[in-house]
Formats: C-alpha cells, sequence, structure tokens
C-alpha cells in the first residue's frame, strides 16, 4: 500500500487546492508546496529503501480492477523507476516555488487552477513509473496529458493554444499506436495462456513468435519514441517547451518525456527481446540522428527555451543509444542520464525562465552582459549549462561517459561519432552563455535584469547541489540501479562483450 | 412485450406519470425475466446466463440475454430522454417541439397558438410507441416481426422530427428527407425478407440458418442479405447509407436528437447482431468482405467529415457516423466476445450521446440554440459546469481512459483483434486519432479562445434535464472507471437463442 499511499498524498492535495476558494491563492501555493515537500521526502524514503541486492519489482501490491479484461491496478518500483520516481518529485516542490508568481495574470487561468493541475499531474508522473499493470501504465501515460495540455493551453505564452493542441494530438496519436498493440499483447497473451493478462512480469515471459513481436513492438516504440522524443517525431517539444511556463516545461521535458525511455528499458526490452534485437541497429541509427540533428538545431535557436528543448531531443538520442546497445554500462548509463538529464535541464529552463521573465523576452538577442549586473543569476546559470554539457565533475558527464564506453564496446564506429555530439554540446551552451551573460550590458537589460532572489535560489541551489553531488557519488545511484540492468540484460538474454584485450576495464560499476 | 399503452389525454400532468410509469414498469418486467430463475438478483445482468431464454409468441419473439440488455438499456436510455422530452423551462415559449405542428411556419395561426401557450401533447404517444418499437426490434425472432417493430419505430420518428418549436422549415425538410429515406430503406429490409422467403420457405431466423446450410441458391441469398443489410445499415447510419444523419440530427428538435441519435443506435445494432449472428451466421465468410468495407468506409467518412463541421449538431451526427463503424467491428468479429463488446458499447455509447445532445439543448441564444461552433467560443469560462460535463462526454466519445468509451472501444478493439480483423482495429486507431482532433477541437474552443459578443449562454434548465444530465455523466464515469459490473453484465448475457 506504500505506493498507493505515495500516490494519494498529491491526489488529495490536488482535490483540497481545487475545493479552496478562489480568494485564497495564497493558502492554495501553501499547500501545494508542503504536500509536495511530504511527498519527495516520502518518495526519497522509499527508494533509499530498495533493498539492492535484487532488480526485481519491490513494494509490490496488486488489486482486481476489470478482472474480465486481466487489468490490475499493481504497483511496484525497482532501482530506475524508483529514481525516477525520486526526481520528479523532488522537482515538484522546486517547480512550485520557482513558479510562485507564475499564475497571477488573471487573463489566464486560476491561480489555485494551476497548482491543483501540477499536483494532479504528480499523482500521474508517479503511477506511469510505478504502474506493473501495461494497462494501468497506459491509463496513467494518457491521463498525464490532461494536466499537461491545460498547464500549456491556459497559462502559457501567446501561441499557447497552438502549442498544446501540437503536443496533444502528437501524445494522443503516439498513445494510440500504443493502445492498437496493448489490445494486440492482450489478444496473443490471451492465445498462449488461456487468458488475457496485461500483468508485467507475466507478459516478459511470454514466448511470441518474431513476426508478432515486431508488430507490436513498432506501435509501442512509436508512442515511446513521440514521447521521448526522437527525431523524427520531435515537432512538438520545441513549440510546446517554449510555450510552456518554465516549470511546466521543467516537467514535461524533465519527466514526462522520460515515460518514452523509461518504456523502452521496462517494456520494449524485456517483453519484445527479439523484435529489440532485429530494430536495434535501426533505432541507434535513429539516436545518433537525434543526438545530432537536436545539437544543430540548438545552435541554430533565436530563443532560449527552444534551444533548452533541442538540446534535451540530443541528449534523448544518447539515452535512446545506451538503451539500445543494450551493454551493462550503456544501460546503467542511460538510466542514470534519464536522472541527470531531469536536474540539469530542469535547471537551465528555470534559470531561463528567470531571465526571460525579468526581461520579458525569451530571445537570446535581448540580452547581454547579465553577469555585469546579476553575478548570482549568472553563476547560477553557468553551472546549468555546464551540467547541460557534461562537464566532468557533474553527474551528467558520469552518465554520458558511461553510455558511450557502453556503446564502444559493441559499436566502435557509434561510439566515435557520437563522441562529436559532446563536442557540439559544449559548442551551443557556451555560445549561448557567451551571447547571454557576457559582454556589455544594455541599457535593458541594466534596467530590467535583477539579481536572483532568495525564492529562486531556493528553486534551483537544491537541483544544482543533486547534480554536483551525484557527480561527485554516482556511486549512490549506480548501486541502486546496477541490479535492476542486471535483471533486464538477463531477461533479454544479452551478455556484455568481453574485450578483445585483457584491460582493465574502469567503467565505474 | 412491452405494451404501448398510452391514453390520449391532453393533460401535462396525466401524461407524465403514465409515460414514466410505462417506462419503469415495463424497465421492472425485463429485469425481472432476466433474474427470474435466480431470485435475489439485482439487475438485468444478475441472471448470470441463466436468465429466462426462450422463444415466445409462436416463435416471431426470442427473449435471452442479449435481448434482454438491450431492451434494458434501451428503456433505461428512453427514461433519460422522456425527461428531455419533458423540460419545458429552457425554452421560454415552451418545450422544444412545436405548439401546433399542422401550423405553416411563419404563419399568423403559429404565433397564436405560440403566445396562447399550446403544446403538441402528441408527442407523448408518439414517443412511446417509437420506444415499444424498438423494444421489440431487437427481440424479433423472424423478418416479419422484425419488420412491423422497424416501421413501428420509424413513423413516429419522422412525425418527431418535423416538429421542433424553432427554425420550423429545417425540422421539417430532415423530417421528409428521414422519411422518404427510410421509407425506402424499409422496402429494402422487406424485399430482402423476400428473397430470404424464397430460398428457405421461413421468414423465422432458427430456419434461416438451416435452410442456409443447405441449398446452393448463393445468388438469390446473397441478394437477400445484402438487401436486408441496407435496410439495417441505414438505420445504425453507417456509409454509405449515412447521408440523412448529419440533416436529421440538426433538423429534429433537439431531445428527439438525443433520443434518437442514442435509441435508434441500440435497436438497430441489437437487430443487426440479432440477424447476422443467428440468421446468417453460417454465410459468415460470404457477408464479412461486405462489412469490412462499409465498417472501413464508415469509420473514415464519419471522422473526415466531422472534422469539417461548423454546427455542432452536424458534428456529432458524423462522429456517431464513425461509431456505427466501430461498432460494426463488433459484428464482423461474430464471436461471444464481439457480441459482449458491442452491447457494452451501445450502452456507453446511449448515455454519452443522451447527454452530450441535452447539453447541447441547454447552449442557447435569443432566437433558440445556440448550434453553431463559433458560437460555443470560451463556454467554459462563462459557465464552467457545463463545458466541464460537455467536454467530459467528448472525452468519453474520443474514447480518453476512465471514461465509458474508452472501456467500449478497448473492449471492441479486442473483441475484433480476437476476431481475426487485425487491420479493421488499425484503421479504427485512425479514425479515433482523426476523431480525436475534432473532439478537441470543441474543447479548445470552450477553454482556450476568449468569450466574444456571441457567444451562447447556458440556461438554467428544471430538474428534468439535471436529472439526465446527472444521470448521463454518472454512466459515463463509472463505467470508464469501474466498469467490471457491466462487463459481467454483457458477458453473462451470453449469446442469443437461436
Amino acid at each position: 500500500m506504500l505506493l498507493t499511499t505515495l500516490m494519494l498524498l498529491p491526489l488529495v492535495g490536488a482535490v483540497a487546492i481545487a475545493l479552496l476558494p478562489q480568494a485564497k491563492e495564497t493558502l492554495a501555493k501553501q499547500v501545494a508546496l508542503v504536500v509536495s515537500l511530504v511527498t519527495a521526502a516520502f518518495a526519497i524514503y522509499l527508494t533509499l529503501g530498495l533493498d539492492n541486492s535484487n532488480g526485481g519489482l519491490q513494494y509490490s501490491e496488486k488489486h482486481d480492477w476489470i478482472p474480465s479484461f486481466g487489468i490490475s491496478w499493481s504497483l511496484g518500483i525497482d532501482g530506475i523507476s524508483g529514481l525516477l520516481i525520486a526526481m520528479a518529485t523532488i522537482l515538484v516542490p522546486l517547480v512550485i516555488i520557482a513558479g510562485w508568481w507564475d499564475a497571477e495574470d488573471s487573463s489566464r487561468g486560476s491561480v489555485k487552477e494551476f497548482f491543483a493541475l501540477i499536483m494532479a499531474l504528480e499523482v500521474f508522473m508517479i503511477g506511469v513509473f510505478a504502474a506493473t499493470d501495461l494497462f494501468l501504465f497506459y491509463v496513467f501515460f494518457e491521463a498525464m496529458l490532461i494536466p499537461v495540455y491545460f498547464l500549456i493551453g491556459r497559462f502559457g505564452g501567446p501561441q499557447r493554444a497552438y502549442a498544446a493542441m501540437k503536443f496533444l494530438l502528437y501524445s494522443l496519436v503516439g498513445g494510440l499506436f500504443m493502445l492498437a498493440s496493448l489490445i494486440g499483447l492482450y489478444v496473443v497473451s490471451g492465445r498462449v495462456l488461456g487468458q488475457g493478462t496485461f500483468d508485467y512480469s507475466v507478459l516478459t515471459t511470454l514466448h511470441m513468435d518474431p513476426a508478432t513481436q515486431k508488430m507490436l513492438f513498432l506501435g509501442f516504440f512509436f508512442a515511446f519514441a513521440v514521447k521521448a522524443p526522437m527525431v523524427p517525431f520531435h515537432t512538438w517539444l520545441p513549440d510546446a517547451a517554449s510555450e510552456a511556463r518554465p516549470g511546466t516545461a521543467t516537467l514535461l521535458v524533465g519527466v514526462l518525456d522520460k515515460v518514452g525511455t523509461f518504456g523502452m528499458i521496462r517494456y520494449l526490452l524485456p517483453i519484445f527481446p527479439d523484435a529489440s534485437h532485429y530494430f536495434a541497429p535501426v533505432i541507434i541509427v535513429l539516436a545518433v540522428i537525434s543526438i545530432f540533428y537536436g545539437a544543430l538545431l540548438a545552435i541554430g535557436q533565436t530563443d532560449m527555451m527552444r534551444l533548452v528543448a533541442f538540446s534535451s531531443i540530443s541528449h534523448f538520442g544518447f539515452i535512446v543509444l545506451g538503451i539500445f546497445v543494450m551493454t551493462s554500462q550503456g544501460l546503467a548509463g542511460s538510466s542514470f542520464y534519464m536522472v541527470n538529464h531531469g536536474f540539469s535541464t530542469g535547471a537551465l529552463f528555470l534559470v531561463v525562465g528567470f531571465l526571460s521573465s525579468r526581461r520579458g523576452s525569451k530571445k537570446i538577442s535581448d540580452f547581454g552582459g547579465v553577469n555585469k549586473v546579476a553575478p548570482m543569476l549568472a553563476g547560477v546559470f553557468l553551472i546549468s549549462g555546464l551540467s547541460s554539457l557534461a562537464l566532468p565533475g557533474m553527474s551528467s558527464f558520469v552518465s554520458e561517459f558511461l553510455v558511450l564506453v557502453g556503446t564502444f564496446s559493441v559499436f566502435q564506429g557509434i561510439a566515435i561519432i557520437s563522441t562529436l555530439g559532446i563536442v557540439l554540446a559544449a559548442f551551443y551552451i557556451l555560445w549561448l552563455y557567451q551571447r547571454v551573460i557576457t559582454g556589455e550590458p544594455s541599457d535593458e537589460v541594466t534596467g530590467t535584469v535583477s539579481e536572483i532572489s532568495t525564492r529562486e535560489l531556493i528553486a534551483v541551489a537544491p537541483i544544482l547541489a543533486a547534480i554536483i553531488a551525484l557527480g561527485v557519488f554516482p556511486q549512490v545511484a549506480l548501486n541502486i540501479i546496477k541490479p535492476v540492468v542486471t535483471q533486464v540484460q538477463t531477461t533479454v538474454g544479452v551478455t556484455d562483450p568481453i574485450p578483445d584485450t585483457p584491460s582493465a576495464e574502469g567503467s565505474g560499476l | 412485450m412491452i405494451e404501448a399503452f398510452a391514453p390520449r389525454t391532453s393533460r401535462r400532468s396525466l401524461q407524465l406519470p403514465v409515460v414514466f410509469g410505462s417506462v419503469i414498469a415495463s424497465l421492472g418486467y425485463v429485469v425481472i425475466n432476466a433474474t427470474a430463475p435466480l431470485s435475489g438478483g439485482l439487475s438485468v445482468n444478475a441472471g448470470q446466463g441463466h436468465g429466462l431464454r426462450q422463444i415466445a409468441a409462436s416463435g416471431s419473439v426470442a427473449i435471452d440475454g442479449p435481448g434482454l440488455f438491450l431492451q434494458g438499456t434501451l428503456l433505461l436510455v428512453g427514461f433519460v430522454g422522456a425527461l428531455l422530452f419533458a423540460e419545458r423551462s429552457v425554452d421560454p415559449q415552451g418545450d422544444a417541439f412545436a405548439a401546433r405542428s399542422s401550423t405553416l411556419p411563419g404563419s399568423e395561426d403559429e404565433r397564436q397558438f405560440t403566445s396562447q401557450g399550446w403544446f403538441q401533447t402528441e408527442i407523448w404517444p408518439l414517443f412511446l410507441f417509437a420506444l415499444a418499437g424498438m423494444v421489440m426490434f431487437p427481440v424479433s425472432n423472424d423478418l416479419l416481426t422484425m419488420f412491423v417493430a422497424l416501421e413501428v419505430f420509424s413513423l413516429p420518428l419522422y412525425l418527431l422530427a418535423g416538429m421542433a418549436r424553432r427554425r420550423r422549415l429545417l425540422s421539417q425538410e430532415a423530417a421528409l428527407k428521414y422519411f422518404v429515406l427510410g421509407a425506402f430503406s424499409s422496402a429494402f429490409f422487406l424485399f430482402g425478407a423476400a428473397l430470404i422467403y424464397a430460398v428457405s420457405g421461413s421468414v423465422t431466423f432458427g430456419v434461416i440458418a438451416q435452410a442456409m446450410a443447405n441449398t446452393s441458391q448463393d445468388g438469390l441469398i446473397l441478394t437477400g442479405i445484402g438487401m436486408i443489410t441496407v435496410g439495417l445499415l441505414f438505420k445504425v447510419g453507417a456509409v454509405p447509407f449515412h447521408q440523412w444523419t448529419p440533416d436529421v440530427y440538426q433538423g429534429s428538435p433537439t431531445p428527439l436528437t438525443a433520443f434518437m441519435a442514442a435509441a435508434t443506435k441500440i435497436s438497430a445494432f441489437g437487430a443487426l447482431f440479432r440477424v447476422f449472428y443467428v440468421a446468417f451466421a453460417g454465410m459468415r465468410w460470404d457477408w464479412r468482405p461486405m462489412l469490412w468495407v462499409i465498417a472501413i468506409l464508415t469509420m473514415i467518412v464519419g471522422s473526415v467529415l466531422a472534422v469539417t463541421q461548423s454546427d455542432i449538431k452536424r458534428m456529432l451526427a458524423y462522429s456517431s457516423v464513425a461509431h456505427s463503424g466501430f461498432i460494426l467491428l463488433a459484428v464482423i468479429s461474430t464471436t461471444p466476445r464481439g457480441l459482449a463488446s458491442g452491447l457494452l458499447y451501445l450502452f456507453a455509447y446511449g448515455f454519452t450521446t443522451v447527454g452530450a445532445f441535452a447539453i447541447v439543448s441547454l447552449v442557447r441564444d435569443s432566437s433558440g440554440e445556440a448550434n453553431h461552433l463559433s458560437q460555443w467560443s470560451g463556454l467554459g469560462k462563462k459557465s464552467p459546469l457545463v463545458a466541464s460535463v460537455f467536454g467530459l462526454y467528448l472525452l468519453a466519445l474520443a474514447g480518453i481512459p476512465l471514461t465509458s468509451g474508452f472501456t467500449a472501444k478497448f473492449a471492441v478493439f479486442t473483441a475484433a483483434v480476437d476476431g481475426g480483423a487485425t487491420p479493421l482495429v488499425i484503421v479504427a486507431v485512425v479514425a479515433s486519432a482523426i476523431a480525436a482532433f475534432f473532439y478537441a477541437r470543441v474543447i479548445v474552443l470552450m477553454f482556450f479562445s476568449p468569450v466574444t459578443h456571441s457567444t451562447a449562454d447556458v440556461v438554467i434548465p428544471s430538474a428534468f434535464t439535471v436529472v439526465a444530465v446527472a444521470v448521463c455523466t454518472a454512466v459515463t464515469l463509472l463505467v470508464g472507471v469501474v466498469p467490471q459490473p457491466i462487463i459481467d453484465a454483457v458477458i453473462h448475457a451470453g449469446l442469443f437463442v437461436r
């Protein structure tokens, strides 16, 4: 019941906020903050309490929901989902703090609506990572769209209606393909077992013929690739992220998109091992294209939010790459990368949000010389940026390195090419820094950009602390991830290639 | 089985108890029948497949699980529909029906009758006749009874369609169109029945099924099946027999649209299921390809044309066409599961549709209902509750999880894949994606667009509509969140009796 309780906390918060009278705006914010802090503490407690001696699902619970469809309310977490839930629940209170005044504009939605939606989103985010019934996963996968849709559509920038619609349609179409595959999987499991099921642990042991596997795999993959997002299914992300409030964008890119890559590790590899092997080369090529396409387009952006969004597409390329090379380093690196990317992109979005709310513009060319007028803010921007470009000492470095090492042991060429992606990342981040932060401040910048406030610092500091802490002590997270990776590899039936030369493999694992 | 006793009284105070009483009494009778051998059952479903199963009335009526389930659904939907018929506080001039439908539209007579506060009280007997025919239709066990039931429910609907209080010319045009096309389709049905009789020597489904197995006159049989199918597909509004739906849905008085859209579909699909599962089951390899083509056309044409509509009633009409295509998937699968999923879909769809049209009848401006989509702009800001409920119905129609529409769609798709119609399910998924677009567009319009000077008002209705909407909303949510009881009901309804 622990995981259900974890979901109930924000749910109660959302309902309580929705029931508050319209005028009690501050109270709504306070309730949201307190509830999300309690949820985060509880999630961290659960994740640290995981038994690392095995990679199986823990805190499992199962209650029948629709027995005649084989659907149950079953939850359970392993190391990867535990870390992702912890990451998500940590981000929520910070996003609430950062977005404390985001919903004041009365021409849009009301304040309590904004915070109730964030709380509702938190319920679904926990649910989607904790579900161990595929149907339940699908329900949360789709249900998440609704709060995000309203968060973008009601509180976003000038193009918000367009961006929200594009986001919804892309996700819905992806979700429908997943639904088609889900139905197919249910029918196939019914043929094999006599009674169809959505139970994850049963489905991983299901024997399907390769042709069926490939069909079903594609449906799921399409949904996850849209969500992740991978080139060529990515075009909704820059619009959605740049029109959303920075806090919403943080949750959207930092947490929601992880559902795509999480789904690949959790569902695609173990349930469709043959199909995963069959499609791996194509997907790896797509991942490499994503890395470069995202990075190159990030360089070309004139809007800071869009730049961060495109950089995320590049990062997601790395994550997908690490998953589909299927080595222990690659998988562990990708899993760790998901957590790190949530933090680093979150920090970047929030800082960019601070800048643009001061200046009233997201355009890079409207800035310059921020370090002269707001040195602290410039410093925070620098650390967030460095984390995004995976500087050694930052947690993202560890994960990116692991992904590349894991790739190198099977596809050397791909690994070498992908390394260039890091160079591009350094280019777009540092060039952004140079244009926004350094130089001589214009009059507008001097007049509008003030130093970072205590509230904003409280919102960003924990993220930066986590990035550096995990960068110096990655073992804390990797110890939790490793048993799961071993478990996934066993289920898929892959082993790490044995190196040709007897070298000491200092992968950090 | 259901007696349409409707003494013709001109007093509302007398009529309403009679109408609601008879509907409730019939419902009670259906429930008793379904649970007869197992005392202590709660509802239609409690029969656990042991419910009364027999062929009654000299073989012309089949009482069985699915039939009783459909009857129960029809009566419930009819009850909700009757609530909308009874609504009189939405329109300042009275109810949704013309004061005197015999007066010329726009004439002096019409104005007089209207200002004197006349009401067309004949709507109630017509309503009960229609409901009785519908309840009869899916349990008919021979083609002639089916034809009689078809006419009994169609004729009152043709009349009622022409009786709108506002925009009467549109309404009368709709009625005429409905009548002419409906008469054509009835003729097709009757001629098909004659051809089948010529081959099998009987109109009873069981005998037809046997005769089909032992005959070689394929030409006659196939023509007969085809013509009967045309008659039935017309009633469910499947492409290419759908042209009447948008005009009739738009022109009819909205309470009637609500009732007709839901109940006709339930009833006609019930009959379609019975015909194809009982009488023509042996010929399924012959008629399945035909229904494949029709299902694909229906889903795609319905969804695509709905995108281009600017009138809310027409949009819902085209969406109902698309939904017919989805239910055809259940017919095509020809498995027990297909039947069960079809029943579930009809149940879910019926209530959502009635609810949606009930909301449409509340959104008005000075000249009547505000059906143009531009008048719905910003409705979410003006009346959040009504807009939210309508949004829920749209999400259910789009098949979003945790609404009844999703449960139903899921059941039908699963059954279809199981029945070997995987390509159809893929088409259905694509059609759902297209459909999601126009449903979402209305939601965007209601919640994200600004309030303009043409934005319509929401009228506060009396208890009748409130109860109707509450029932529909409750069903939409319950079937979405805790569908197990209703799934048990449709599964335990079992198969058709032969």
